[in-house]
């Protein structure tokens, strides 16, 4: 037609005039959409320096045969949808991909299928791309021979939606990232993180899935993060957390899930973090706050079914407990505010003596210890005197 | 000696104790469950009644029994039985009316909330329980002859395995707490049959807790078929060992 001069549709198969993928981008100009049929093609490395659509019909695959980084885009606007990409190079020097970002704006990275890819998809230096519904699985077994998933190295407002992560070195990683949002995404099963966040201000996740991840999920260094809705589950071992916070400042967490997590969120140096309407489930402990946090504001949060609430290494408390459902609470409601007239203790003495001798586990919920912690609970002497819930709930707080 | 232990239940029966030490079990269980709003917080008040109760009503309840049926025994021994089968078949019916009245009366409510492996495991260390400690109670009348010393070293028998043997376990940790004493923990704990029953029960309630470093070498050890075989094992050895060694005993007794 006359009027698309500028967007032209080229087409990429065994039937085609195009066989390459590679031949196509050769002859394509800025606008074009390229389909590409489905089939197997060795391009080796397929580099997109043209704002192109690039576009698979029913999953045309991508093989680097463990030699090569299988895309990688230079160009802005630039758009991935639809293939299957596999065998990706292994080399740390260079961090190989699936799929690469190089300094680009407005990529979007969609609908693929990546698998057995050293680093999966990675965003070097990108400003509002897209990375969305892409399914990641990787088959390394040492967290030195493999990548990770998602890896955000700089940028601003990206938007990570909807893709599923498995077997990577870490989910999802972000270093150096502003104003971005991760958001029903599902990361299982990695080797360390689930998703790790450094040095990355003013994020947002929300209704993603953790679970099973060799430490859970590590955010440090970072200020303004919001979390809502996340799942964090079954992250086992002892320096596994849910989600550990370090050196995080003005955080705000609502709505979040942990469950069945060796510790449901360790924090060290977190200052300013509001937590409120969380569900800590089945943890062996629900949280872990050092010593070193500030100013950390728990309110109306369900603690169910934890072996211990509350974990700590100190005595200094400036945090705040607020609210919050403790179903260890034995306190009464005499004026039937639905608020227990006596505060509750959270952390008990044998959490304090298990933090100092970790054998000592061996005999929880022994005769001896009950007596201990029903003792303690009378008399406070070991646990920190101002770590209480002045205010707990009689019923779950939501 | 079918026969005796027939008589041996019949009698127990007759008896009413174990009959009450079945309704209180029933009671209690059925009361925990329906009181707290999630039941795995009933099975923790569960736990407590299978580790405190159970051994303690079978001690004391085998250790009156055994010296009253004092004169129902030397009756027994002056007929052609054999002694080994006398002392076994009492055993056998005490330690099976006990494990009957602890299935009835923990065992259906469990079924009935928490029909799982956590569930399961209970059950059956409770049993193992109940027998185990009969046997103890078997060892301790067999040893003195006097009814007051007896019961006195029963409790005194109780005390020590619920309570004081963990006090010791306690102190021995905090002694040595810059060694790492993991694997002795797991050989102190076989010492102690309440211990090892409560840290299998621990390992499926607490298993997230368990997982961390030191948990983690409970879990790998008790946690693996070969613990489990192991734990069994030593649970068994502990009917055995008192069992077999009081009829030793009272094949030579003097009655």
């Amino acid at each position: 037609m006359y009027c698309s001069a500028t967007a032209a549709n080229i087409y990429v198969g065994a039937k085609r005039s195009h066989k390459t993928v590679s031949s196509a981008i050769l002859s394509a100009r800025d606008g074009d959409t390229i389909f590409v049929d489905a089939g197997h093609y060795r391009e080796k490395n397929l580099i997109i320096d043209k704002s192109i659509i690039l576009k698979g019909i029913d999953f045309p695959v991508l093989d680097g045969e463990k030699k090569y980084e299988i895309i990688s885009i230079t160009a802005n606007g630039a758009v991935v949808d639809g293939f299957k990409l596999i065998h990706s190079g292994v080399s740390s020097l260079e961090d190989l991909s699936g799929i690469k970002v190089y300094d680009s704006r407005d990529v979007v990275i969609r609908n693929n299928i990546l698998e057995d890819t050293f680093f999966g998809i990675y965003i070097q230096n990108g400003i509002n791309c897209s990375i969305e519904n892409n399914q990641l699985i990787a088959v390394g077994f040492e967290e030195q021979q493999s990548g990770n998933g998602i890896h955000c190295w700089k940028g601003d407002s990206l938007k990570v939606i909807g893709n599923q992560i498995s077997g990577h070195r870490d989910g999802i990683y972000f270093e150096f990232v502003k104003n971005s949002v991760i958001w029903r995404n599902v990361s299982k099963n990695n080797l360390r993180y689930g998703l790790h966040f450094m040095f990355s201000n003013d994020d947002m996740y929300v209704n993603n899935v953790f679970r099973n991840n060799g430490s859970g999920v590590s955010v440090m260094y970072s200020n303004r993060i919001k979390m809502f809705s996340n799942y964090f589950e079954e992250n086992w071992g002892d320096a596994a957390h849910g989600i550990l916070l370090k050196e995080i400042s003005d955080g705000f967490m609502e709505g979040n899930y942990f469950t069945r997590n060796t510790s449901g969120i360790y924090m060290e140096g977190a200052n300013r973090i509001y937590m409120k309407r969380n569900v800590f489930e089945n943890n062996g402990w629900a949280l872990k706050i050092q010593a070193s946090c500030m100013d950390v504001v728990l309110e109306l949060n369900n603690f169910i079914g934890n072996t211990f609430d509350v974990g700590t290494n100190g005595s200094l408390v400036l945090n705040k407990f607020k609210n919050n459902y403790w179903d260890k609470y034995e306190g009464y409601d005499l004026d039937k505010d639905k608020i227990g007239d006596i505060p509750y203790r959270p952390v008990s003495m044998y959490s304090m003596i298990v933090e100092k001798y970790p054998p000592a586990m061996i005999l929880f919920r022994s005769f001896i210890t009950s007596l201990l912690d029903k003792t303690e609970k009378l008399i406070p002497s070991l646990t920190p005197e101002n770590l209480k819930d002045t205010a707990p709930m009689m019923k779950r707080a939501f | 000696m079918n026969k005796i232990i027939k008589y041996v239940i019949t009698d127990i029966l007759r008896n009413k104790i174990v009959l009450i030490y079945t309704g209180f079990l029933l009671a209690a269980s059925l009361s925990v469950f329906s009181l707290e709003d999630n039941s795995s917080k009933g099975l923790l008040s569960l736990l407590n009644i299978i580790l405190i109760i159970v051994p303690l009503v079978s001690i004391i309840f085998s250790t009156i029994y055994m010296y009253n049926s004092a004169e129902f025994i030397e009756l027994l021994v002056s007929q052609p039985l054999k002694r080994n089968a006398i002392w076994l078949s009492l055993f056998t019916g005490l330690a099976s009316s006990l494990s009957i009245a602890f299935l009835i009366g923990a065992g259906i409510p469990v079924l009935i909330y928490q029909a799982n492996l956590v569930g399961l495991t209970m059950i059956l260390t409770g049993v193992l329980l109940s027998v185990i400690f009969a046997a103890i109670a078997f060892l301790a009348t067999v040893k003195t002859r006097d009814k007051a010393k007896g019961i006195g070293a029963a409790i005194m028998l109780w005390l020590y395995f619920s309570l004081l043997f963990d006090g010791l376990v306690l102190f021995i940790l905090f002694q040595f707490a810059d060694y790492p004493m993991e694997n002795a923990m797991i050989a102190l704990s076989a010492l102690n049959p309440i211990d090892l029953s409560r840290i299998l029960i621990l390992l499926q309630l607490d298993v997230s807790a368990m997982m961390g470093y030191t948990g983690a070498v409970f879990k790998d050890f008790f946690g693996a078929s070969n613990g489990l075989i192991f734990s069994f094992f030593v649970l068994l050895s502990w009917i055995v060992i008192p069992v077999w060694y009081s009829t030793l005993k009272f094949n030579s007794k003097d009655l």
